[in-house]
Parts: C-alpha cells; sequence; structure tokens
C-alpha cells in the first residue's frame, strides 16, 4: 500500500483532545514571535488558532486529521498536495526555516535554468488550498522540538533535506578557497547563510570534484559569460564577483569511469555548448566504450554517445567553436583526491590526484582502485560536489550516521510507536527532481 | 500629414502581423481597422491567453474534434473530446488527469511522461533532441514514451490513446526504490 494511504487511513479515529492539546502548544509565546503566516489573510482562521491558541477544531465533532511537513521544499510540497487530495478533511502545515517557501527550486536550481522553476505555480496553488498552512522563519530543534510537533500532530513528515555535505577527508579540506559546492550554489542563488561565502575567482584554473549535476551546474556557472548570466535571477554578489573572474579553466574530476558518470544528458549537452568554451575528453578516457553501447539501457547509452562523440568526433560547429574557445572545461576521468596543495602564503596552487582503474563485472557498479600513480593539477578554487548527507534531530530517532539517514521501514520511522510519526526522508529523496541542482 | 500616414501605415501592418499569429490575443484587431478609418482610437484587448488556456476552450466544429483516450495509472479508460492543437497535457489537466506537469511544457522535466498507443506513436513528428534528453530521465521509459507536452492534436490522430506509468520522477509508488542521485 502506498505510504500516503497508509498515512490517510491511520487518521480516521476523532482526534478532538489532541488538537487541544495542540493548540495550547502552538500558542506558547517562542512560537508565536517567530512564527508568520503565508498568505496570512487567506488564513485569518489559521491566525486566530495560532495567535490566540484556540482550536476551532475544538468546537467541531468533525474529526480532525492534522499533518505537519517539515520543510516547504519539492518534498514538503508534493506530500502536501497528495495529502490534500487523497484525504477530503487532512490539513496540512508546513514548517519552514527561511522566511521564504519553496527550498531548492528557490536556492538549488541553477539561475540560467528559469523553466525548472516553473514548478513552483504548481506550489502555490497547493498553497492556496485553505487547509494548507505555511509557517516560514520557523526551525525545527531552535524555535520548536519535534516532540512539540509529535505532540501535536496526528502526523509528522520531515522533508527538511540533507542539510550537511559530504567531506572528503585530505588534508588541505580546510583551506580557503576549498568551497563545498552547495555553498557555492547557495551563493550564487543568494541563499542568506552563503551571502558571505569567501569566494576567489582570481585564479586560471579552478577544479570541481565530483560528476554529478551539482558539479556540471557550478562549473557551467563559472565559464558562462556574464552577459548571460545577468539576464537571470542570479544574485548580485556573484555576478559582480564573476564580472571580474580569471577562470579560465575548469577541470571536473570523478574517480570512475565515463560510464558511471552521475550527470545526466540535458546539462552534459549544455556543457558541451557553452559558448567561447571548449571541451575537453581524452581520448584513452573513452577508448573502447562505444564497444559496449548497444548493451547499455537506452540513458546511458545516449549519455555515453554524447561522451565519446564529444571526445572522438565533435560536428563541424564544435569544432569551430572549440577552436576559437578563450575557455575551456576538462571531463577527467579515473582520479580520487589526495590533498590540496597550498603555497607559501597558505593559498590553495593545486591539487593531488591518484590515478584509478576500475575493477568488477557490472559496468554499473565497478569499484576504483588506485594504481599508486599520481598526478598534480594547478589551481586557486576547489569545489567539491561529491553528495550531501541528512543530519539528525536532536530527538533520540534511530539515525544511520554512516548513510545519514534515518533508520526506517517503508519511511516510517524504526522503532516509533503508534502512527503519529512517519518519516518521509526516503519518499523526499523519491520527490526531488534530478535536475534540481 | 505624411507622418501621420506613415503611423497609420505602420499600425495596419502590425495589425495584420498580430492576425496572423496563432491564437490571436487581439480579438478586437478589426474593431481598430474599423476605428482607424473613423479617426477615433477605440480598440479592444482581450486578457491575454496563457498556456494552457486554449485546451479550455470547446471543439467550435464536429471537424475540429479529436478524439482522445487517456488511461490511468489504475487501467481506467477516460475519453475526451479534444480539438485540433491541444495540448496533451493540458487537455489532460482540464479534465483532471493526473498528469503532473512541473515544467509548464518547457521541456525541464519528465512528469508528463506517457506511453503512445504504437499505430499513433508512428504518426507523430520525431521527438526533439531536448525531448529525448528529458525522456532519459522517466522512470519507466519504453520504446513508445513521449512527453505529453510536446503532443498537439491534429485531426490525423483522431482515436489516439495514451497511458500514463505507473510512476514519474517526482511521483512513485511505494516499494519502487529510487537510483540515488
Amino acid at each position: 500500500m502506498n505510504i500516503i494511504q497508509q498515512l490517510t487511513q491511520t487518521m480516521q479515529m476523532p482526534q478532538i483532545t489532541w488538537c487541544i492539546a495542540r493548540a495550547a502548544r502552538l500558542s506558547s509565546k517562542t512560537f508565536r514571535k517567530d512564527c508568520h503566516l503565508f498568505h496570512s489573510s487567506k488564513y485569518n482562521q489559521r491566525k486566530i488558532f495560532v495567535s490566540k491558541g484556540i482550536s476551532f477544531f475544538s468546537t467541531s465533532s468533525k474529526t480532525c486529521q492534522h499533518v505537519a511537513i517539515v520543510g516547504s521544499g519539492p518534498a514538503g510540497y508534493y506530500t502536501a498536495q497528495k495529502l490534500l487530495k487523497g484525504h477530503p478533511d487532512v490539513v496540512v502545515d508546513i514548517y519552514e526555516k527561511l522566511p521564504v517557501p519553496f527550498g531548492l527550486v528557490r536556492f538549488g536550481v541553477a539561475p540560467d535554468h528559469p523553466e525548472v522553476k516553473n514548478v513552483i505555480n504548481t506550489f502555490t496553488n497547493t498553497a492556496q488550498n485553505d487547509r494548507c498552512n505555511f509557517f516560514g522563519n520557523v526551525e525545527l530543534g531552535k524555535d520548536l522540538a519535534l516532540k512539540d510537533l509529535r505532540d501535536a500532530y496526528t502526523a509528522v513528515v520531515l522533508c527538511y533535506g540533507a542539510a550537511e555535505d559530504r567531506v572528503l577527508g585530505i588534508p588541505g579540506e580546510d583551506l580557503p578557497n576549498v568551497l563545498s559546492a552547495r555553498s557555492f550554489v547557495g551563493w550564487y542563488n543568494g541563499l542568506p547563510q552563503d551571502a558571505q561565502l569567501p569566494v576567489n575567482l582570481d585564479c586560471e584554473a579552478a577544479v570541481v570534484l565530483g560528476h554529478g549535476n551539482v558539479a556540471l551546474d557550478v562549473a557551467r556557472i563559472l565559464l558562462t559569460p556574464t552577459s548571460i548570466l545577468e539576464k537571470t535571477d542570479i544574485s548580485e554578489h556573484a555576478l559582480e564577483a564573476l564580472r571580474r573572474s580569471s577562470v579560465k579553466r575548469v577541470h571536473i574530476v570523478g574517480r570512475r569511469g565515463p560510464l558511471q558518470a552521475a550527470f545526466t544528458i540535458k546539462e552534459l549537452r549544455e556543457m558541451t555548448r557553452l559558448p567561447d568554451t571548449r571541451t575537453v575528453i581524452q581520448r584513452a578516457d573513452v577508448d573502447g566504450i562505444d564497444k559496449c553501447l548497444k548493451d547499455l539501457p537506452r540513458p546511458r547509452r545516449r549519455l555515453t554517445e554524447l561522451i565519446y562523440k564529444s571526445a572522438v568526433s565533435p560536428d563541424e560547429t564544435e569544432v569551430k567553436t572549440w577552436k576559437e574557445a578563450s575557455r575551456e572545461w576538462r571531463l577527467v576521468f579515473h582520479r580520487s583526491p589526495l590533498q590540496v596543495l597550498q603555497d607559501s602564503n597558505g593559498q590553495v596552487k593545486g591539487i593531488e590526484l591518484a590515478v584509478n582503474r576500475l575493477e568488477g563485472d557490472s559496468l554499473q557498479n565497478q569499484r576504483a582502485v588506485a594504481t599508486g600513480d599520481r598526478e598534480v593539477i594547478e589551481c586557486g578554487l576547489v569545489l567539491r560536489s561529491i553528495g550531501y548527507r541528512g543530519l539528525p534531530l536532536s530527538d533520540n530517532l534511530p539515525f544511520n550516521s554512516s548513510r545519514g539517514v534515518f533508520e526506517n521501514e517503508n519511511s516510517r520511522i524504526k522503532n516509533e510507536k503508534g502512527n503519529s510519526e512517519a518519516n518521509f526522508k526516503k519518499l523526499q529523496k523519491m520527490y526531488l527532481f534530478q535536475h534540481l541542482v | 500629414m505624411a507622418a501621420s500616414m506613415k503611423v497609420c501605415k505602420q499600425l495596419l501592418l502590425l495589425n495584420k502581423f498580430l492576425q496572423k499569429l496563432p491564437h490571436s490575443r487581439l480579438l478586437g484587431a478589426h474593431c481598430w481597422k474599423h476605428g482607424l478609418k473613423h479617426q477615433t482610437r477605440s480598440f479592444k484587448l482581450q486578457g491575454p491567453l496563457y498556456h494552457g488556456d486554449y485546451e479550455w476552450q470547446d471543439p467550435k466544429s464536429e471537424d475540429e474534434v479529436v478524439n482522445i483516450t487517456y488511461i490511468t495509472r489504475d487501467g481506467e479508460r477516460i475519453p475526451v473530446r479534444g480539438k485540433v492543437g491541444d495540448n496533451v497535457m493540458y487537455l489532460a489537466h482540464r479534465h483532471n488527469i493526473e498528469m503532473e506537469g512541473a515544467c509548464e511544457a518547457s521541456l525541464a522535466c519528465s512528469t508528463c511522461h506517457v506511453y503512445v498507443k504504437d499505430e499513433y506513436f508512428d504518426k507523430l513528428p520525431e521527438p526533439e533532441e531536448k525531448e529525448d534528453d528529458m525522456l532519459d530521465l522517466a522512470a519507466f521509459l519504453k520504446e513508445n514514451s513521449r512527453l505529453g507536452c510536446q503532443i498537439i492534436l491534429t485531426k490525423e490522430l483522431d482515436g489516439i490513446e495514451v497511458t500514463l506509468p505507473k510512476a514519474t520522477r517526482n511521483f512513485y509508488v511505494d516499494g519502487h526504490v529510487p537510483q540515488p542521485h
């Protein structure tokens, strides 16, 4: 059974007393101070509910099902949308740390991909539903505890994203200008917490570690002419810094080969078509991959074809652009970072990489094994884009710290009694768009 | 006088151009022309036609009708009387069929993924590269997969059947474990 159906079914019991308890909790002073209502004029009833601690449910004999959603990104709004549609009575409250909704759609999607942000219109429709409330500027763990939510709601859905970066754990990782791609994305997208990120673009070469779409996004932003970027909603401070940027070369480094790359074709194609920018893929890296093309599933096949074609037989227009280009990006395979090198001033001057070979039979799951060879790429900026992990809440919920997710069964947190707590960490992953960041 | 004649001429040209636009936004275009003759400035603008608005207009005649059947995730068949020029995704929205359309037909997502019945699949124009790139992201991709937002109904497609996949990238059914990305 679908988890949402499960959830809606478990909410059939009358819960009037719960509502009163909930109202009392929500009226606590600290909460009121920090609570803002989105579209507050539309939700006068809710306003009363929050500001005076009166539950309008308590006067009604109707059963009430009330779900708290933590996080107002795509996962939050899709969950809300499904719940509201699947159940005629359920009321959904969405809590958000920032004053504004839409999470990654707003602060993760690249500024030159405005069409991806169209989904905000669907979310706005959901937000305009009378049974959907938005509470911005409320942070779980600071303004209210998970226990408050658990006591007050029929179910709590955690959609607060994966807030932490994976780290490399190599020497030199804490040098200035070794940044997480996530913060860099936040910086150019105007995320408040990253506005002051110390980005120094006064160097010729940058290295991006990781072969996902985030890696391609940050590389694309570094290389795209500012005459194009200034037409987007990129943050003003980032645009100013990019105008003064001397970055001419971006190396995108991955530990495995072209058949394991995690980026998708649309993003790669965009890179090969960047104005005034050359694509460099070493022939040796793609040698022989044309032979296994026919056995690959279609998405992997088309992606591999594009990598192969860009390395071996680019078309005429590409050859022409690449020949005259003043900037370039290099797709580097089979390399793992060993250490970030610094000059005498403590500035990044390069990165030392181990050369890998691949082991294992199944193409997708081949492992990278170091050959013992090493090489150095000179660069003044290193961006780490090797994935995110979720953070545990302060409450005692079972958390798998190696994977960065809650221990869950079918998205429900393990060992949680009753139905008041459902964890949607997994769902949230499903809900995220591939190309959102 | 010569100058004002020139302006008039330009306005008439503009008028002609506007009338040629698809789903012309200027319903009152002819009034405008008429108005010029009488030296008045009465012309009327209709509100803009947004994406998806066209699908809310009913077919004006039987000649325009294109029948389409949507088959939902549960196997339910929903026959719809569409018309020439309708976008299959927006038409589905009008009839409350659960086809998403996160990027609003701008080829930036794969949430309006459908399977097209083979005989009609062959009648469709070849997908452009961008559509193919997006289809690569669709869950449960098949040989006859297309994006609903890229199918525009024509008379030739009368009787077309499109089936919704059991999941899209944003809404998975339970039990399916998506690949991490």
